[in-house]
């Protein structure tokens, strides 16, 4: 019982995942604000150098490092790194 | 830990493609394939099509040959027989395909040409603003259909990757789409068996991706997603057709 409060408390604080987002080469479309699980990416208010507004991360701690994002984004402009914790996809 | 980045095979160009769209996602795709297969540039070479894939070769660093409209896959045969070691495929829309391109992938498959056809069906003429095109799901409205495809006036939507089964000289035929993660991979293993198969010389293998144009459907990128999986794949069931 303690061990699973404290594994939900370890994966509810510690980030699991980090993503590194293009913002110029990113067009606003949104398909990866819809598709994350873990709702942890918006698109901005402010816009790029070709007036898209960009996706960013708002809630970094809430990523679970799944690349679901970096997969449907059309243009390529997602990287993303595993921080520990999760073995697989 | 790296987990995904930009395969290295794809430039630094920005696409000329609108947001959202799932040519983009496939260019994506081949150039993340052709990086896993490690066979070299110099032994690819693609045929890239006219509409708006053009400009693919602005995006993927390999060699590329620009065919007439339609006539990639007569193209791909010339670059085929002349080089039968290196990987040759092609990368069309359904205007070519299904369109003004027809009579040349029909007879590229009979006659067995150890290509890839990479299709993509958008269901709309997507360059000219979104005409009907052969593909239009039955109801869909495009601007030369406004009130939706009527089979009495314009027919059916055209079942190529059925046709492509049909012909003795493919050897994998598949329908995918890359409206979801799920669906990118499935798409990503298919586009490496369908490269791995014309390598092998066993026939042509077709890869028909169903695509979203949201620009021309009248949609945001997320409500076009979803269209295809709630309506264009009850026209187009996706999976594999034929195996060799």
């Amino acid at each position: 019982m303690f061990h699973h409060l404290l594994l939900t408390a370890v994966h509810a604080t510690i980030q699991q995942g980090n993503v590194n987002i293009d913002n110029n080469r990113c067009k606003g479309c949104g398909l990866c604000v819809a598709t994350c699980p873990a709702k942890t990416l918006q698109l901005s208010n402010n816009v790029n150098t070709r007036g898209y507004n960009f996706s960013q991360q708002l809630r970094p701690n809430r990523c679970i490092g799944c690349a679901s994002c970096a997969l449907i984004c059309p243009d390529a402009c997602i990287t993303v790194f595993r921080t520990g914790l999760r073995k697989t996809i | 830990m790296l987990l995904y980045k930009k395969p290295s095979l794809l430039t630094d160009t920005n696409m000329h493609y609108c947001p959202g769209c799932s040519h983009a996602v496939v260019n994506k795709i081949i150039a993340e394939v052709l990086e896993e297969m490690n066979i070299g540039t110099e032994n690819i070479i693609g045929v890239s099509p006219v509409g708006c894939g053009v400009f693919i070769y602005n995006y993927i660093d390999i060699d590329w040959v620009e065919a007439a409209h339609g006539r990639a896959p007569a193209v791909a045969t010339g670059v085929k027989r002349m080089n039968p070691d290196k990987l040759v495929f092609t990368y069309q829309g359904d205007g070519e395909v299904t369109a003004i391109g027809t009579g040349e992938v029909i007879h590229a498959c009979n006659r067995g040409e150890n290509i890839a056809i990479i299709f993509i069906n958008n269901a709309v003429f997507g360059m000219t603003n979104g005409q009907m095109a052969p593909t239009t799901p039955l109801g869909m409205k495009t601007t030369t259909c406004p009130d939706g495809r009527d089979p009495q006036l314009n027919g059916y939507p055209l079942p190529m990757a059925q046709l492509f089964a049909d012909i003795q000289g493919t050897c994998y035929v598949t329908r995918q789409a890359v409206n979801t993660y799920k669906a990118v991979k499935n798409t990503k293993k298919a586009i490496r068996r369908a490269f791995d198969y014309s390598l092998q010389r066993k026939g042509t293998s077709v890869v028909e991706i169903i695509c979203a144009c949201p620009t021309n459907w009248k949609m945001t990128p997320v409500e076009a997603n979803k269209y295809i999986s709630d309506f264009s794949v009850k026209t187009f069931p996706l999976g594999d057709l034929k195996r060799p």
